[in-house]
């Protein structure tokens, strides 16, 4: 390569062509548009911004001290309530949406309509919250923490279809040829071939579910779906604010232990 | 299946592990065939390499015999039946006896050495005992029995097949194989990711598997001078065409210039 290729007309670099400049201040602007227009929208009323730390440290000082003689009366029955509730949806939603994972996995279900029935399925659980469905079940089998149960199973098989079915996806295909080459049925395919792949996904899963719906269940009870919401509901509505801070520190607590509890069994069998 | 043109071809004195590839034609993409309508008979014994460049259908010819790639067109005659025209439980009656050793071993990675192993028998034990890990007896004896034969001791069963560096893994995959009680053994390079040494120890163990235990082994393979010194007869392939059929000392420079194209190379 000669000296006069090297050093020839200065080249110059610049990032973006001219529209692409445009078009990315022309974003700038809108996303200013888009802040403006939703702070009008929200309606501040000024009175209630101006004190409103006062308010804040005001309802502190009347939470403060909690009422601990509320917690064996009625907190501790309702956190159990909350537990069992969200342990019991999860086995419920593991149960429900292990099939649909499979039929949702392109590699393993081989049928466009299977796989786009399973996805719908997973589309309908996620996209109703779970307050949602537990006002669905709470108006068909009435108040309490069945209604709850199955409104925490509900919302999550979507969430644990998709993730495992996503698990089952990436599985590698080398092992599955050579299970298939052996002439294994797909049962056994299925049993030693994918399973063993993606055990540790499903286990990551299920235990990041249930640490999620412990904290979703223990709002449950804000519509009469069980467990500690509905304590903290009856607080509220009775402004016992010394009861509400207590049910407020419990929740904290609880969730503070399944989040050491999740990683220490992660850490443990994955 | 009735209409079939052809009869069976179960003439006497036939070797069990026998294959007859009739106008083997397969097409990824219509109209531009990978194997062009390919006819081979295999006896029933000794080491059968296929030689040629890589992306000249080796693979999917091989892959073809035991279907997990599907022909286009033509017949693949093994065991009293057309292989190509199977399908479902039959056509597992049939893989059972076709063992296959893979490049890349195909072990399933969390499952331990033995367990591995015994996969192999997943064709022939009812679903249940495969579920709760209830092999038959002799199906483990058998295990623990091919594992010493491949040599990885009795304490390699127990430890998962991931610990294992590559030779052992093939070791692992042939004794699966091996493990299906097969009458055909395909292989698809199963030294292409080993080294030379290695190679050599997997290539003598295949050697020993068709010698002593009389099973035909169809082998893909890049290394010629393996082929050479381990088969009975190479096969060499260029363009999804079978260009030289014949034993290894027919092999000349000029036929490797045929499959492989070019001179350069052979020096």
């Amino acid at each position: 390569m000669s000296e006069a290729a090297l050093s020839g007309p200065s080249r110059r670099w610049v990032r973006f062509t001219p529209v692409e400049r445009g078009a990315r201040a022309l974003v700038y602007v809108l996303t200013a548009v888009a802040v403006i227009w939703s702070l009008r929208t929200i309606e501040i009323i000024p009175e209630f911004l101006y004190d409103a730390p006062e308010q804040t440290a005001d309802l502190f000082v009347r939470m403060w001290p909690f009422d601990w003689a509320f917690y064996p009366k009625a907190v501790h029955a309702a956190l159990i309530e909350t537990l069992h509730t969200a342990t019991l949806g999860t086995l419920l939603a593991l149960v429900l949406a292990i099939p649909f994972s499979f039929l949702a996995a392109r590699n393993f279900t081989r049928s466009g309509p299977l796989n786009w029935i399973a996805q719908f399925v997973f589309v309908s659980s996620r996209s109703v919250n779970s307050l949602i469905w537990a006002l669905l079940f709470v108006a068909i089998f009435g108040p309490g923490p069945l209604a709850g149960t199955l409104a925490i199973a509900f919302r999550s098989i979507g969430f644990v279809g998709k993730l495992f079915g996503e698990a089952l996806e990436e599985a590698q295909q080398g092992p599955i040829e050579a299970l298939t080459a052996a002439g294994a049925p797909r049962s056994m395919i299925l049993v030693k071939g994918y399973w063993p792949q993606v055990e540790p996904a499903f286990w990551s899963v299920a235990l990041l579910r249930w640490d999620i719906n412990i904290r979703e269940s223990a709002v449950l009870g804000l519509v009469g779906a069980g467990g500690i919401g509905v304590a903290l509901d009856a607080a509220l509505n009775n402004l016992y604010w010394d009861q509400v801070g207590l049910i407020l520190a419990v929740i904290f607590a609880v969730v503070i232990a399944t989040e050491f509890v999740t990683s220490f069994i992660r850490s443990r069998i994955l | 299946m009735t209409s079939h043109p052809h009869p069976a071809p179960t003439e006497a004195g036939a070797l069990p592990g026998s294959l007859l590839i009739r106008n083997l034609r397969k097409e990824y993409r219509a109209g531009q065939p990978v194997l062009k309508d390919i006819s081979l008979a295999v006896e029933g014994r000794g080491i059968t390499a296929i030689i040629g460049p890589s992306g000249t259908g080796k693979s999917t010819l091989i892959r073809c015999i035991n279907r997990l790639v599907d022909p286009t067109s033509g017949e693949i005659w093994f065991g009293g039946s057309d292989l190509a025209r199977l399908r479902g439980r039959s056509l597992r009656m049939a893989r059972r006896r076709i063992g296959m050793v893979f490049q890349e071993y195909n072990l399933v990675e969390r499952l331990s050495v033995i367990e591995n192993v015994l996969c192999g028998r997943l064709g022939y034990v009812p679903a249940w005992r495969a579920f709760l890990r209830r092999f038959p007896d002799s199906d483990v004896e058998r295990a623990f029995a091919l594992l010493d034969a491949v040599g990885l001791g009795a304490d390699f069963a127990t430890r998962r097949a991931d610990q294992l560096s590559g030779g052992q893994r093939q070791r692992v995959g042939i004794a699966r194989a091996v493990m299906q009680d097969p009458a055909l053994v395909l292989a698809d390079e199963p030294t292409s990711s080993l080294d030379p040494k290695t190679s050599v120890e997997i290539m003598e163990l295949m050697a020993a598997l068709s010698a002593g235990g009389g099973t035909p082994i169809v082998i893909n393979i890049h290394n010629v001078d393996l082929a050479r010194r381990f088969a009975q007869r190479v096969i060499g392939m260029s363009r999804g065409e079978v260009v030289f059929d014949g034993p290894p000392d027919a092999l000349e420079d000029r036929h490797l210039t045929d499959i492989y194209g070019g001179e350069g190379w052979l020096s």
